[in-house]
């Protein structure tokens, strides 16, 4: 057996970048040195390349999985790559770095815990650094890396290095950004990526590939607050299971031992937990992000979309809620506009109150001016729901805090919100 | 003081068991497509999971080409009775003796394409909303921009292009009247997460995986089965061989590999050390550069 592989644990990163930045090259390289690349699929990007008249093999053929997008040349949609160390597992989401396909950033960022962001050390800071920074952010990613590639063609040079490290940390103090991390790279010729570099010893810190391996990501969940949103009740109907009734669902926040008090939202009932029920027997102690079934000892009335958390550690309760969100679509946002709203396992219509600002996601200023939302745009919103929602602030909660918005007539996902 | 967090195989289960949860709840009449391989084979594992202690909500649906391996079928037959749930299969044959669908000829005929024309019957007779699937990103580079909820028009198609986002755990499933979805709990899972979680799980798997012997022949330089679906081409020679399937589709399009793994822990091994894909031996991929493109498009698993 593959030495340790039962212990491992997931990390999420997305990488951010153009083309031009040597991020499918970095993807590529990391990958290759991880043998995650099978010789087939090297075979068949290697004659592809050929066909095409390229003169280096084109690692970004693995990622561009769709007809259309080997056709163009570019990235159209978030691909998934998988690879493991010895220590990690890790799942890239692998995002298209142009303008305009901000919606997959935002989509691959929300799951991630780690994001890389490219710069071209002869560039430096550009205003695509500033987007993917700023989404970063917004996502709410724990740990941000900034990747100054292509060292190898500024001769390798720590002032160049430590110039744009102090570029992107006066940009990122105007943001709530946790943990930034800065490493000079090449991914073409390898330094610092997997192996430590010795054309820059003025470089004491880790590989790349290091810190993704070691990184802490043990807090990334929220451990504190109790939340458990209903997904489905599980009722047997069987002989031995009669009268069983179990509240299938995620652990969204908290710690969770049978015998806690727990308070049911929206009714305000009180119970204990009878027990916590898996396949593979009851639980003593279950934390997010666990899929796991609960019982109660008192026989209450909870359907999907109900919360179980603590009474003395409750979440809002409301039908106002502020929020940033994404637009998604080339319909524009509709002000005083209704559409369907998904939060946890609960669903509701809502209307758009207020439309408060605009982010111009390059310079981070509001816009308050020109209030029409389009594809991709990012903009502070005020909505009203049908029905309360159990909610925490996003920064709080990624799971309890955040939102999509759903257009009733074409059923697309046209809108991913942040409860602020 | 206590580390709360899980390991990588616990935390891809609570996340497929999430998704057939939600399945369950989002959608009126699902169905587990079921091949009785070794993905659909984890996949209902994970449904057993998620609905403890009460049966599977939906039933499974096997697509049936007429040219499984026996060991397919007995190992389907015994595992739906184990676990007490529904069986529906589809048949190709059926759907060729109505004239919906055509037999290819030819050498190197297969009816792995004939299977998206009675999937789709399926899915229109037994007006299923949305069908689960074992398909995983790691697979195939048309697979890795595939969503968990995959949505297909009333044709079936899938349009890669007009996905809708996944963001954090919010899973759209709306549609209208006619349309359905296809549904990939392990689609963050790898061949490897695959292994280490039947071994860990102890998950029985047909005898076929293991290494066994059996006559086969060689073909474009793949270990193909001798059976009564492939004719023979004159220079073409039985004989016998030592051999795994690390895929199981139907016989004319899977290829073995030489091997003496014979156990989970020697499999897992040997995939460890392997530096072709799983799907290396699948002809079926392997007609164009966009062929699993092309069949998703369509409607094929």
């Amino acid at each position: 057996m593959k030495k340790g592989y039962l212990d491992m644990e997931l990390l999420r990163f997305t990488t951010a970048g153009s083309v031009d930045d040597g991020k499918s090259t970095l993807i590529g390289r990391l990958l290759y040195d991880s043998k995650s690349i099978f010789e087939d699929q090297y075979a068949a990007i290697e004659e592809t390349s050929k066909r095409r008249g390229d003169e280096n093999i084109n690692l970004a053929l693995l990622t561009d999985g769709l007809k259309a997008e080997r056709e163009q040349g570019i990235t159209i949609d978030v691909a998934y790559r998988y690879f493991a160390t010895p220590k990690r597992k890790f799942i890239i989401a692998d995002t298209p770095g142009h303008i305009q396909y901000t919606r997959n950033m935002v989509t691959g960022a929300s799951t991630a815990n780690v994001a890389l962001v490219l710069v071209d050390a002869r560039k430096g800071v550009l205003e695509q650094t500033h987007r993917h920074t700023f989404i970063a952010s917004l996502l709410g990613i724990p740990h941000i890396v900034f990747c100054i590639n292509k060292m190898d063609l500024v001769d390798y040079s720590e002032d160049r290095f430590y110039e744009i490290q102090e570029e992107v940390e006066a940009f990122a103090s105007k943001l709530d950004v946790q943990d930034i991390r800065f490493i000079p790279i090449s991914a073409l010729k390898g330094d610092n990526v997997v192996t430590k570099s010795d054309n820059m010893p003025w470089y004491g810190g880790e590989t790349l590939l290091y810190l993704l391996e070691t990184i802490h990501i043990g807090s990334d969940h929220n451990h504190i607050d109790c939340r458990f949103p209903v997904q489905f009740v599980i009722r047997p109907h069987s002989d031995q299971y009669h009268d069983y009734r179990g509240y299938a669902g995620r652990i969204a926040g908290g710690i969770w031992k049978p015998g806690d008090e727990v308070m049911v939202l929206p009714s305000g009932f009180s119970s204990k937990i009878k027990s916590i029920d898996t396949f593979e027997g009851p639980q003593q102690e279950v934390f997010a992000p666990m899929s796991v079934t609960i019982t109660l000892n008192d026989e209450i009335d909870i359907s999907r979309g109900d919360m179980l958390v603590r009474a003395n550690n409750q979440p809002s309760v409301g039908q106002d809620i502020d929020l940033m969100i994404c637009w998604f679509t080339d319909k524009k946002l509709v002000a005083n506009g209704k559409y369907a709203i998904r939060h946890t396992t609960n669903e509701a219509r809502c209307i758009i109150k207020n439309i408060l600002y605009k982010v111009d996601i390059n310079s981070l200023h509001r816009i308050e001016d020109d209030k029409s939302i389009g594809m991709n745009d990012i903009a502070r919103v005020s909505i009203r729901t049908t029905k309360p929602l159990f909610f925490d602030r996003y920064k709080r909660n990624r799971i309890t805090g955040s939102v999509i918005l759903i257009d009733e007539g074409t059923n697309e996902t046209v809108a991913a919100g942040m409860i602020l | 003081m206590k580390a709360y967090n899980l390991t990588h195989l616990k935390e891809l289960e609570a996340e497929a068991i999430f998704i057939l949860r939600e399945v369950a709840a989002q959608f009126e009449n699902p169905a587990l497509l079921f091949s009785g391989g070794k993905d659909s084979i984890v996949v209902s594992h994970l449904a057993r999971k998620a609905f403890f202690p009460a049966k599977l909500p939906f039933p499974l649906v096997h697509i049936d080409t007429g040219h499984n391996f026996p060991e397919t079928i007995s190992f389907r037959d015994s595992y739906i009775e184990k676990i007490g749930a529904e069986l529906i299969v589809g048949s190709v044959q059926k759907s060729i003796d109505e004239g919906k669908a055509t037999e290819e000829k030819g050498y190197s005929a297969s009816r792995n394409a004939l299977q998206t024309v009675t999937l789709l019957d399926t899915i229109e007779e037994y007006k299923f909303d949305a069908c689960i699937g074992g398909a995983r990103r790691d697979e195939e580079k048309a697979r890795a921009k595939e969503r968990f909820f995959s949505h297909r028009d009333e044709f079936g198609q899938w349009d890669p292009k007009n996905q809708r986002p996944e963001l954090w755990n919010l899973f759209n499933g709306r549609k209208n009247y006619g349309e359905n979805f296809r549904v990939f709990p392990i689609s963050n899972w790898t061949e490897m997460d695959i292994w280490q979680y039947i071994l860990m799980e102890n998950i029985d798997l047909p005898s076929l995986y293991f290494a066994h012997e059996r006559p086969v022949f060689m073909r474009d330089g793949v270990i193909m089965a001798t059976c009564d679906y492939i004719p023979l081409k004159p220079e073409e020679k039985t004989q016998t061989m030592v051999v795994r399937f690390r895929t199981i589709g139907d016989m004319t399009c899977t290829g073995a590999n030489l091997s003496t793994a014979a156990s989970l822990e020697a499999i897992i091994e040997e995939v460890s050390a392997s530096r072709v894909t799983e799907r290396g031996t699948r002809s079926d991929d392997k007609r164009s550069e966009s062929s699993m493109e092309d069949r998703k498009k369509a409607g094929y698993f």
